[in-house]
């Protein structure tokens, strides 16, 4: 898995893949330079006062640097990725107790690699959608979906706070979920 | 998986897990049933996806000049030791044994053959893995707010439905039922609750401190 990223993906998925495939240090230069702010305002914005913050950046960042080899681009967006990360961190300080995760899919170097990169730029584009119905939000609406996800709404405060179409690539991750088992069974 | 899963975590629940927001002892039905069910892992990342657009779209606050630095210096340190976590063992789930600490459930019984494991809780709930003989209905019970019930072995009925192993069962206060356990394999499950069960039978609610249940 040492092929060069492809061109056409986005900028942020082809630095995270020369951090995972070369342990490129500019690339992850690159990479915290448009993360680093973003997550010290999420994080903040979450509650943490600004020195703790920056640990907590730090920490995500670093964590993204040591877990990269765990990175497939075909499953979930650099910004996915890292926003479980920054998560999981948070939690994980609040509570002092490990927050419980799912069991990892095993993922094999050669397994799940998705060799024209399609799945990759269906991701891609299906973000990117994403990105732009939060944009188009009545002001109030996009409030309400930033609480949600920063971890300020009860369940059942989240199921009025609609908004955001996730059917789409919601069907686009299962269909890779379904290739991914076949290989796995395949492999056995 | 060896049948398909017909009853799932609504949507919510899994934003509010994938956000944080949900207490440990929910969150810990909602990584098992992730575990077993597809549908639900794929409902898990698109709210994930969701999560890091909103990341990527909320005010950056300017980071100190030397975090980059400090960060860069630390990129080639020894990571620091991390206990692998453990893996499924038989019917239970990886996260299942994570809070069972690697280790098989202690069974303390509760009376008619049902046995229970308490394996983790907070002031937001509790969670426990119960085992019920065939045939055998869980007391009568109600419950103050959410309940999660996910089947690892076997299966059961109430007048909701039928639950077979994957299956969740989403309650809530409203919901008196009585779950039975399908002839068979013992049914056990994993269930979380934000308040003890209390059970409407007299005998049962006065032994509940006992039990912690």
């Amino acid at each position: 898995m040492t092929t060069d990223p492809k061109p056409d993906y986005s900028e942020q998925t082809q630095w995270m893949l020369r951090i995972r495939d070369q342990r490129d240090k500019r690339a992850f230069a690159q990479l915290f330079g448009f993360y680093a702010p973003r997550l010290k305002g999420f994080v903040m914005r979450a509650g943490a006062p600004a020195a703790q913050a920056e640990d907590i950046v730090q920490d995500v960042l670093l964590t993204v640097w040591r877990k990269a080899h765990m990175f497939d681009p075909a499953r979930a967006q650099v910004s996915s990725w890292i926003y479980q990360i920054a998560r999981n961190r948070q939690i994980d300080v609040i509570r002092k107790e490990a927050r419980p995760v799912p069991e990892a899919l095993a993922i094999d170097d050669e397994t799940g690699e998705d060799p024209d990169g399609a799945e990759v730029m269906a991701l891609e584009q299906e973000t990117d959608r994403l990105r732009d119905a939060l944009a188009k939000l009545a002001p109030a609406q996009r409030e309400m979906i930033e609480r949600a996800y920063l971890g300020e709404l009860t369940h059942t405060e989240i199921r009025d706070a609609t908004g955001l179409p996730l059917g789409t690539i919601k069907s686009r991750i299962r269909l890779g979920l379904d290739r991914l088992r076949h290989e796995l069974k395949e492999l056995r | 998986m060896t049948h398909p899963i017909s009853h799932h975590l609504p949507a919510e629940v899994i934003a509010s897990y994938a956000a944080g927001s949900l207490g440990q002892a929910y969150s810990l039905v909602v990584a098992a049933h992730v575990s077993m069910c597809d549908t639900c892992r794929a409902e898990l990342a698109a709210q994930e996806a969701a999560g890091g657009v909103v990341l990527e779209a909320i005010g950056a606050a300017s980071v100190s000049a030397g975090l980059l630095s400090r960060t860069l210096d630390r990129l080639d340190d020894p990571a620091p030791p991390e206990p692998a976590p453990p893996a499924r063992n038989g019917v239970y789930p990886a996260p299942v044994m994570a809070a069972l600490k690697g280790r098989l459930p202690k069974w303390k019984a509760v009376g008619g053959g049902v046995k229970q494991c308490v394996i983790g809780g907070d002031r937001d709930g509790i969670s426990r893995l119960l085992f019920i003989p065939p045939g055998q209905a869980v007391p009568d019970h109600g419950h103050n707010g959410l309940e999660l019930t996910l089947v690892l072995q076997g299966g059961f009925s109430d007048a909701t439905g039928h639950f077979d192993v994957g299956d969740v069962e989403v309650a809530d206060a409203a919901l008196d039922h009585v779950p039975t356990a399908d002839p068979g394999p013992p049914c056990i499950v994993v269930a979380a609750t934000d308040a003890p069960l209390r059970f409407n039978t007299f005998l049962p609610r006065l032994l509940q401190p006992l039990f912690g249940i």
